[in-house]
């Protein structure tokens, strides 16, 4: 039996404040609220370019409740890595230095200086929020897109497979590597109260479904996120002491005939209208691998 | 004051350790390297209570260094060439936060092709970043210059952050004597870090949010006028520093046997002391000439060049930089802002020489300066723009 459900302040819903600019459906918004019920306003967050530049509304307005520093696109980690220190410095202990960044501003320009926050062990949560594309720019495919995907670069669906950041981060030895997903929010929470605890460099991967970017209802994006789990594409997990720690909600999908059809969560999306058979496979061999890699690491 | 030996790259580790700076974020170039490794040094003795960020590249540097500063700490880096190029998005963002930072770069010459001396190209690409830009002649002046960045640059009236240049290797990596404060005298002069806001989470603070262009363009008229405020300020800290340790540089600039002068020479840098030596053979000659030595480029002292150069026969620029297709940028720069006083401008040349990190001997310095004045007094006005090369 899974371990009871904690409880989410029952404030979360001050953290993101009116006049936000988020599309309808926005996953951002669903991920910052969890972020604000774990840590209050004692939380910087530090956003590179992306959607939430745009999401927490213009000067001299926010409409996060809570301190954001804004920063060039490649430098997130850089940032974070800097207040987190100058925060030691002055022996400030209160507070939670986040990066939060997309999955360009991570799997690709962002890569380097992530890469280098990591080895260096500085104590912040990196927080990858991956709707799969450059969707601030208007939908331009990323190294987290996955095969078949159309995007505006990707006019005929993109070739190549995704980028799985989350392995590479632990392949850096770093203290805590998690993914969720905003489909399941308390399983988020308890992963953010954990690395919290810890102290070094934590990386926490989000599943972020854009309606805008992905073609589909924005009254589905829980429902798109949650069925990313149960088909098996996305796997909640935890890695610490040397291995993975499968997270509730995807404890069933160890076991291939538990798993949705792929299928059903690629028809549901307009950018899978034409993908083809061959990709679909792709996709297929990509999670049967990905599940192989965590039966083996358990 | 205890006076030591020290080369430019220690004495600016050593300054930015007397200033008391709490985090370092750098990556090691060519030839800043000495910089990068001393401050490791006086961290991992215990000799700095600093905390070092070793980061995996200049973006990174001035990132991190960023971030700490934004969190309330002392922060300090330092880059060269290549290093400073690849940080320059990142220049720009430091200075529009009005976040104050100081950083020291060693001048070196951009590839291709590769090349380690000294020439002002990386340095002049900062200028229109927002910083103010200080430029060192010794190694004296570049103790005295570093500590005096974080006074300015932490100034209410200022805030912003602070480059101060020094000559690859003839600087870098030449020792020369260094007389220090002591340390009690330079804490109280400096006093503790200010800056204008802070973000470390004792109240929601959003810094950098989507800003509509009227909002952005008062945001960047508000940086113009802090580098006015600059001016004063830099003044106020060459008079202050000089009241306290006795070394007073002019503030802006420094002007050398300008007095009675008649022909003016403008240069900035390490071969300011060539060209010194000049001087001082050509007024044993009998020529009444001058040298006016940027100590600052941004904010740029155009009154103090206004009153100097009214009147003046004719002006030699010592660029050792190129806007290709144009002239030197220190030239570009004293002609527009003669304007701004004046339709008549002097006579007015441009020599742009120690490209590359080519050799400049006072002899050179002697030899142009004199056949120009020579010629003006003839009546014969060289051309405006010579690049000078010797092999």
């Amino acid at each position: 039996m899974a371990r009871p459900i904690p409880p989410l302040p029952r404030d979360m819903r001050n953290t993101v404040l009116p006049g936000h600019a988020a599309c309808h459906g926005c996953p951002i918004t669903i991920g910052l609220k969890v972020v604000g019920a774990a840590f209050g306003n004692k939380v910087i967050l530090v956003i590179p370019a992306c959607c939430t530049s745009v999401v927490v509304g213009a000067w001299p307005g926010n409409a996060f409740n809570g301190s954001i520093v804004h920063v060039a696109f490649a430098s997130a980690a850089a940032v974070a890595s800097g207040i987190a220190e100058g925060l030691q410095k002055r022996g400030i202990k209160d507070v939670q230095v986040i990066a939060w960044a997309g999955d360009g501003g991570t799997a690709d320009i962002g890569m380097a200086s992530l890469s280098g926050a990591a080895e260096r062990n500085n104590d912040f949560i990196y927080i990858m929020y991956d709707n799969e594309a450059y969707m601030n720019t208007g939908i331009q495919r990323s190294s987290a897109t996955p095969p078949g995907a159309w995007t505006t670069t990707t006019p005929l669906g993109k070739l190549e497979p995704k980028k799985d950041v989350a392995r590479i981060m632990i392949a850096h030895g770093v203290p805590y590597v998690a993914t969720a997903s905003i489909g399941y929010p308390h399983d988020f929470y308890a992963k953010l109260k954990k690395a919290a605890r810890i102290r070094g460099f934590k990386f926490i991967y989000l599943h972020a479904p854009c309606p805008t970017g992905w073609r589909f209802d924005p009254a589905h994006t829980v429902k798109i996120a949650k069925l990313a789990v149960e088909t098996g594409l996305v796997a909640l997990y935890e890695y610490y002491d040397g291995r993975i720690h499968l997270s509730g909600p995807s404890r069933p999908y160890l076991d291939k005939s538990k798993r949705k059809s792929i299928e059903e969560y690629l028809k549901l999306q307009g950018r899978f209208k034409g993908i083809r058979d061959e990709d679909i496979k792709v996709i297929e061999k990509y999670v049967d691998d990905m599940w192989e890699w965590i039966k083996k690491h358990i | 004051m205890p006076k030591v030996v020290l080369t430019g790259n220690y004495t600016v580790a050593l300054a930015a350790k007397m200033a008391r700076v709490e985090i370092v974020a750098a990556y090691p170039i060519t030839p800043q390297t000495g910089i990068v490794e001393k401050l490791a040094e006086y961290i991992d003795k215990g000799e700095l209570d600093a905390i070092m960020i070793r980061v995996e590249s200049e973006h990174s540097a001035l990132a991190a260094a960023f971030g700490a500063a934004v969190a309330g700490a002392r922060a300090f880096t330092a880059t060269s060439s290549h290093g400073l190029l690849y940080m320059h998005e990142w220049v720009h963002w430091v200075s529009r936060a009005r976040i104050p930072v100081v950083m020291a770069i060693v001048t070196r010459t951009i590839g291709t092709p590769w090349n380690i001396w000294s020439s002002y190209e990386d340095f002049f690409g900062q200028r229109d970043t927002g910083w103010i830009l200080g430029f060192a002649m010794d190694n004296q002046e570049v103790f005295d210059m570093t500590v005096q960045a974080f006074k300015i640059s932490e100034d209410p009236r200022v805030y912003l952050p602070v480059l101060i240049g020094l000559d690859a290797f003839t600087l870098s990596h030449t020792t020369m004597p260094v007389d220090t404060p002591e340390q009690e005298e330079l804490d109280k002069w400096l006093g503790p870090r200010r800056q204008g806001y802070v973000i470390d989470g004792s109240e929601p603070l959003a810094l950098g949010n989507l800003a509509w262009p009227e909002d952005s363009e008062e945001f960047f008229m508000d940086l113009q006028r802090g580098m006015e405020e600059a001016k004063k300020v830099i003044r106020e800290v060459d008079e202050s520093y000089g009241k306290a340790f006795g070394r007073r540089y002019g503030g802006l600039i420094h002007r050398y046997h300008c007095e009675n002068a008649k022909y003016h020479v403008i240069s900035m840098g390490a071969w300011s002391g060539d060209l010194m030596e000049a001087i001082d053979i050509l007024r044993e000659e009998g020529y009444p000439v001058g040298l006016i030595r940027m100590r600052f480029i941004r904010p740029f002292p155009d009154k103090e060049m206004y009153e100097i150069l009214n009147g003046s026969k004719g002006v030699i620029v010592f660029d050792r930089a190129i806007s290709f297709g144009s002239l030197g940028p220190l030239y570009l720069d004293v002609a527009a802002n003669l304007t701004k006083y004046t339709r008549k401008l002097p006579y007015m040349r441009n020599i742009v020489a120690g490209i590359g990190g080519v050799n400049v001997t006072h002899k050179d310095f002697y030899e142009l300066v004199k056949a120009t004045i020579d010629d003006l007094e003839k009546g014969v006005e060289p051309p405006v723009f010579t690049w000078h090369h010797r092999r």
